[in-house]
């Protein structure tokens, strides 16, 4: 079947099998391979991706379900060639170790900084309780994200 | 990462689209909603249906409302949606309580109150929970639309009463006065699925339980309800002596299996106090106080 | 140190390059352009798919594959035969056992390789999969390795000659006449079995590799998930008969390690075997049920432990029995001298006057493996046995269990100390290091409000483990893995502009290599970590080396890296001499340039003798041009790193639901290079514990189906299981170690599961219980309140 998925703001139609998953679309047909896979069954989140602004394990969907929406993967983070507030925040606090996990986790951050730009500690981990860290502890990557939400705000600060 | 057997997909534009072509793709096709259900089964090839039909795009399915007298809950409804719902939170706590538990925030956002119900998984949070409300399950065919109480909605493990060429469309809860409403769930982490989990709803008049009800998810109970200790219930005092004779009730009426969760008598034994913490909980809010017993 | 508050602080550095520097590779995983195997994608390439055993024990009567080769997109079927007829369906084990690669005769264990589909995309080749079919006569399953040793129990490896029962070593340490004697005449003996379940490392990125076979210039290139390539470049040609030097072997990053991915798997071996039938690149990804059911699992040590000690708190003696449950072939990583690993540093961090253990392996239908999850080589099993033990001991003698340890903890005048077992303990601080971690607790504050919960029918629980480990395998004349000594190789090249290159044999998993060994070269040389490129990974371009595993890459190493550096540092003093024009003795190292005694102000900086080096510059006699250096590191001993861990824990008796509020951890692990990497390094680890303790197993049913086939039932612990972790750190430099540090790799994985059990047991002290086995899920621990803990490993019927 024909479908047209808008990845990162650019349309792609391609022919595929309606059983073809939407991290296999991404990373095997699109060559985005920043997005991972990491189990069978929806638990680890290695797969995080944004659909029509949300974020969901692309391994539980198909990319037929994408055919006429919205794909952002981590790829699309960096503007221009300079880093989301989100990925300096993880160099800054040492939020990744092997980086397999790291770009679920940032779409994650993204999203929930897009809508509560100062979250609480709890409020992070309850954000994140879907994916799997195997290195981290998940502490840093809690104060990667406080990181990026302390910059943030001070950058409005500044712009205001 | 398992990927699933060869399938069909077909794109619903409508209810009425839908519908025909369940018909048209008999009993080997299947309603694609948030697929977090479905897919994994495929992946596994637990299920390998002919066709998909896609109804995601079916947004007259997607809806929270009030409408005379009753909580109307779209089946396409997502968890995170129901979750982030006021209008639900402040008329049945519990669809938050359950809501909050079940899965992961990630999981949530496509996932649908539908699939969920409709996969039937016996420790499914969502039966139990909609077996306490009583609520009603809305039902389209090729022939017009039908009801059925929650209570009836399942046959079996993985079995509903919706027939191959029908769709849930909505979830319907009576709204009555003086309700309050718990969720208490065991699961071995954040995001498994039960070990055991307990539903409560509770209607009082003064210090009278007018009437309760009770669900039960993950142990064995009848209909995910267990409807001995809710008839206890009706007229009872509103207090620890209820709270833990309805639990007793409760845990004899189910039949849990040993399992890697845990054996049966933990089963059991949870059944027992999670149906009377849920029940504590349920009265405090019914009484407009919080969880340690102040005005909220 | 540092109590608690999140910062991160440099103490016990030597200053200069060390510090807290940010990481280079994450300029690429932030950017999610990492390297992953799955990433790699070759012209041509096709997709393999391996088909599995159901059963745990039966007979292959029959295989028919034609219908899967007849699919149009299968390229090739590969079988146990088709590898026996080139010789290939057993492969050598790790412990110098055989495993199967593709069964032949009989599957051993559910999730056995079977058959291998290669086909033009991942799709087919599980479709292909389906068309393969199998007649099994199922057999039947030892299980339980408490019965693998019974009379008349199935024998499972009857492919090795004369093989008549389960049995696969026995091993001791230690002196057991000495340690009878002990016992015999103590006041106080206190017993316990035990069991360390098993487990999983279960890295995110799952294994696989992409093979490639180049049948024209007879080059074999295989990208792969390896902790230790050159280990695995040196397995293969022995393994498939090509010459070593056309064989390459290329870790691109990998996704977390932890153990599973030291062994080759079958998948590799027939990704090979796919690529030199077809002529094409075969890449193998195993998805998460693949990983969870037949690679190295961890620990499955069946466990009594007793302990003698005198009425006032004196401990004396330990011994231990041990059953090992293997699998069904003995797979386990380990030093070929020690078929139970380091086991026998179960003596713990206390004095003692004696110690005896005696280690059983078993062969069980289930698949191989043993040492893995960071385990430091089943240090993990012995500091949980030796932790419980003085915990069920305190209970025993009515002492607190922080007074008990503190009174029998090694002292720091002690060092180097010789254990009953024979390891000889580096340097230490052990009372400092616990005392350290009581401050952060507040230990006295939580035992008050510890009482005071307890009046209310409140129950939290305040659990204490104290670990030395023994890292950095090892000197080369005890230690091999299939007789390739643990000594480790490093070179460093340096440029005309005074830019370095450092090669090294060890495999990062995430462990920040890339940054703390261009640390180690920067703060020899005086540069800057910037100038310096750490090159790994790739047989190819790096010296022979034994991997990274075991906390061993700093010891090793990172010693290496010191140790090439400091000859690059005595070249450049000879090259320094003649630009100076003075003797080289008259040079002395400030730190950043060798300058001349007495006139610092003549000097050269690396940078500047890098071009000298390289240059017209006329050099001493003997002395050959340019600035590049190799060594090979033979350990002289192993590192023991140490740490005092406290956790804290709320139960609720009725429901056995385990909140963890808090966990303490304090680790020693000498001079830290990069404190922030060190710290992460112990988060990761003590997570493992959560795990552990709480909520992990892979457990089995009586006929052998594994139920931990996937992250439904083998949890993880997620961001809500874990506090937020207060660390502290002592630092007692290694003085065997060229810079005095000890690696940390896996010391939180080693401390944290005693903690964490202890704590709850604990908090479940009103109730009587005196043990309960891992994983404490919430049925565990209210069966234990009830009277009647269970085994988990097995499922309940």
């Amino acid at each position: 079947m024909q479908i047209t998925v808008n990845v990162n703001g650019a349309d792609y139609a391609r022919e595929v099998e309606a059983r073809l998953l939407l991290i296999h679309f991404l990373r095997d047909d699109l060559g985005l391979t920043g997005s991972h896979w990491g189990c069978d069954t929806s638990n680890c989140g290695a797969c995080v991706v944004w659909l029509d602004d949300v974020p969901v394990k692309s391994c539980t969907m198909l990319a037929a379900m994408a055919d006429g929406h919205r794909v952002r993967t981590v790829e699309d983070l960096a503007v221009g060639g300079e880093l989301d507030p989100v990925q300096q925040g993880f160099s800054e606090c040492h939020g990744l170790q092997c980086g397999f996990c790291t770009p679920g986790m940032m779409m994650t951050a993204r999203w929930l900084l897009d809508h509560n730009p100062d979250p609480a500690p709890e409020e992070i981990r309850e954000a994140l309780s879907g994916q799997v860290c195997r290195c981290t502890g998940y502490e840093n990557i809690v104060r990667s994200v406080l990181w990026a939400a302390k910059h943030e705000a001070g950058q409005r600060e500044a712009g205001a | 990462m398992q990927v699933p057997a060869y399938v069909e997909y077909e794109k619903a534009t409508s209810v009425e689209h839908a519908l025909a072509l369940l018909t048209r793709f008999g009993p080997e096709a299947r309603i694609l909603a948030g697929g977090h259900s479905l897919i994994p089964m495929m992946k596994l090839r637990l299920v390998q249906p002919e066709t998909l039909i896609d109804i995601n795009g079916l947004s007259e399915l997607s809806f929270i409302t009030v409408a005379d007298g009753e909580l109307r809950i779209g089946a396409l409804t997502r968890h995170a949606q129901l979750l982030d719902s006021a209008v639900a939170g402040e008329h049945f706590a519990i669809l938050h309580d359950a809501e909050r538990v079940i899965a992961d925030p990630i999981v949530r956002n496509w996932g649908t109150v539908g699939g969920s119900l409709c996969q039937a998984d016996p420790s499914e949070d969502l039966s139990g929970t909609f077996a306490s409300l009583k609520a009603t399950m809305v039902i389209r065919g090729p022939d017009g639309t039908r009801t059925v109480s929650a209570r009836e909605f399942h046959t079996g493990p993985y079995e509903t009463v919706v027939a191959p060429a029908e769709l849930l469309t909505e979830i319907r809860i009576a709204i009555r006065p003086g309700c309050g409403s718990a969720y208490e769930k065991v699961g071995r982490r954040v995001g498994d699925w039960p070990v055991g989990a307990a539903a409560a709803v509770v209607w009082l008049a003064g210090d009278t339980i007018a009437d309760a009800g009770l669900g039960l998810t993950a142990v064995g109970a009848r209909n995910f309800a267990a409807a001995e200790a809710e008839e206890f219930l009706r007229g009872a005092p509103a207090g620890e002596d209820s709270y833990a004779e309805a639990g007793r009730i409760a845990a004899e009426h189910c039949r849990p299996s040993s399992d890697q969760r845990g054996p049966a008598g933990y089963k059991r034994h949870l059944a027992c106090e999670l149906t009377a913490r849920a029940l504590r909980r349920a009265v405090r809010r019914a009484r407009g106080l919080d969880a340690a017993g102040r005005s909220a | 140190m540092r109590h608690g508050d999140g910062q991160m602080t440099g103490e016990g550095e030597a200053g200069g390059a060390y510090g807290p520097v940010r990481r280079k590779e994450d300029a690429r995983f932030i950017r999610g352009q990492g390297n992953f195997t799955d990433d790699i994608r070759l012209p041509g390439m096709l997709h393999g798919a391996i088909l599995r055993s159901p059963l745990a024990h039966a007979r292959i009567a029959s295989i028919d594959v034609t219908a899967a080769e007849a699919h149009p997109r299968v390229r090739a079927v590969i079988t146990g035969q088709t590898l026996a007829d080139r010789g290939l369906a057993w492969m050598p084990t790790l412990s110098q056992d055989v495993q199967a690669v593709l069964a032949t005769d009989k599957v051993r264990f559910q999730g056995q390789e079977v058959a291998f589909v290669v086909a033009e995309d991942r799709y087919s080749a599980r479709d292909a999969l389906e068309l393969i079919s199998v007649d099994y006569e199922p057999l039947p399953p030892v299980i339980d390795a408490r019965t693998a040793l019974d009379p008349g129990a199935p024998v499972i490896r009857d492919d090795l000659a004369g093989k008549q029962d389960n049995h696969i070593f026995d091993w001791e340490a230690g002196d057991q006449v000495a340690t009878d004697a002990v016992f015999a005449g103590a006041d106080v003996v206190v017993a316990q079995d035990m069991l360390y379940p098993r487990s999983h490392p279960a890295p995110l990125e799952t294994c696989g590799a992409v093979a490639d076979f180049n049948k024209i210039s007879g080059q074999l290139t295989i990208w792969t998930t390896s902790q230790a390539p050159h280990a695995h470049r040196t397995l293969y040609a022995l393994v498939v008969g090509l010459p070593e030097h056309k064989i390459r072997i290329i870790s691109p990053d990998v996704g977390g390690g932890f153990g599973n991915k030291v062994p080759i798997y079958p998948g590799y071996l027939c990704a090979v075997v796919g690529s030199m039938l077809t002529g094409s690149p075969v890449k193998w990804m195993e998805d998460r049920s693949e990983n969870l059911m037949s690679t190295s699992f961890a620990r499955d040590y069946h466990m009594h432990g007793e302990i003698a000690a005198t009425r006032d708190g004196t401990i004396l003696a330990v011994r231990a029995t041990v059953l090992a449950d293997h699998g069904a072939f003995n797979g386990s990583a380990q030093p070929s001298k020690f078929p139970a690993g380091f086991f026998h540093i179960f003596t713990g961090s206390y004095d003692l006057r004696a110690a005896h253990c005696q280690v059983t392996g078993v062969y069980t239908n289930k698949a191989p493996g043993g040492v893995a999850y960071s385990c430091s080589f089943r240090i993990t099993e012995a500091v949980y046995l030796v932790e419980r033990m003085v915990d069920i001991l305190a209970g025993e003698l009515g002492m607190d269990p922080a007074e008990l340890r503190m009174k029998n903890l090694l002292r720091p005048e002690q060092f180097p100390y010789t254990c009953p077992t024979g390891w000889q303990y580096d340097s230490g601080n052990y009372p400092r290091a616990l005392q350290v971690a009581m401050d952060i607790a507040d230990y006295p504050e939580l035992r008050r409000e510890q009482a005071s919960k307890r009046e209310r029918g409140e129950h939290m629980g305040i659990g204490i483990s104290f670990f030395t480990e023994g890292v950095g395998a090892g000197p080369r004349k005890h230690m091999d893995i299939l007789g390739l000594g643990m000594a480790d190789g490093a070179d460093l090249r340096m440029h005309p502009t005074g830019k370095a290159v450092l090669s090294v044999s060890c495999q990062t998993q995430g462990q920040g290599h890339e940054t703390t060994f261009a640390q180690i070269v920067a703060q020899e040389l005086g540069l800057s970590p910037d100038d310096v490129d750490v090159v790994h990974g790739d047989t190819d371009r790096t010296p022979f080396g034994l991997g990274t595993y075991g906390s061993r890459s700093t010891p090793v190493s990172g010693a290496a890296a010191a140790v090439v550096a400091r000859k690059v540092r005595e070249r450049a003093r000879i090259v320094a001499s003649a630009m100076l024009e003075v003797a080289p003795d008259d040079l002395e190292w400030s730190g950043r340039r060798w300058q001349v005694r007495g006139d610092p102000e003549k000097a050269r900086t690396i940078t500047e003798i890098a071009m000298a080096a390289h240059g017209a510059l006329e050099l001493p006699e003997g002395v050959e041009g340019h600035l590049d250096a190799a060594t090979v590191y033979n350990p002289p001993n192993l590192t023991h790193p140490f740490g005092a861990y406290i956790c804290v824990t709320d139960v609720d008796p009725v429901t056995g639901q385990v909140q963890i509020r808090r966990f303490i951890a304090v680790d020693d692990c000498g001079v830290r290079i990069n404190p922030m990497i060190v710290e992460g390094q112990v988060h990761g680890g003590l997570a493992d514990g959560v795990g552990m303790a709480l909520m992990q197993v892979i457990a089995f049913d009586a006929d052998g189906n594994c139920l931990g086939g996937s992250f439904m039932d083998y949890l993880l612990p997620t961001s809500m299981e874990c506090p937020s972790w207060e660390l502290g750190a002592t630092v007692t430099p290694s003085p065997h170690h060229p810079i005095g540090a000890k690696g940390v790799g896996e010391s939180a994985t080693v401390g944290s599961p005693p903690a964490i059990v202890n704590s709850v047991l604990d908090a479940l002290r009103p109730f009587g219980v005196r043990h309960a086995d891992m994983p404490l899920t919430p049925a565990a621990v209210w069966s234990a309140v009830q009277g009647h803990p269970y085994r988990s490993d097995l499922a309940i019927t």
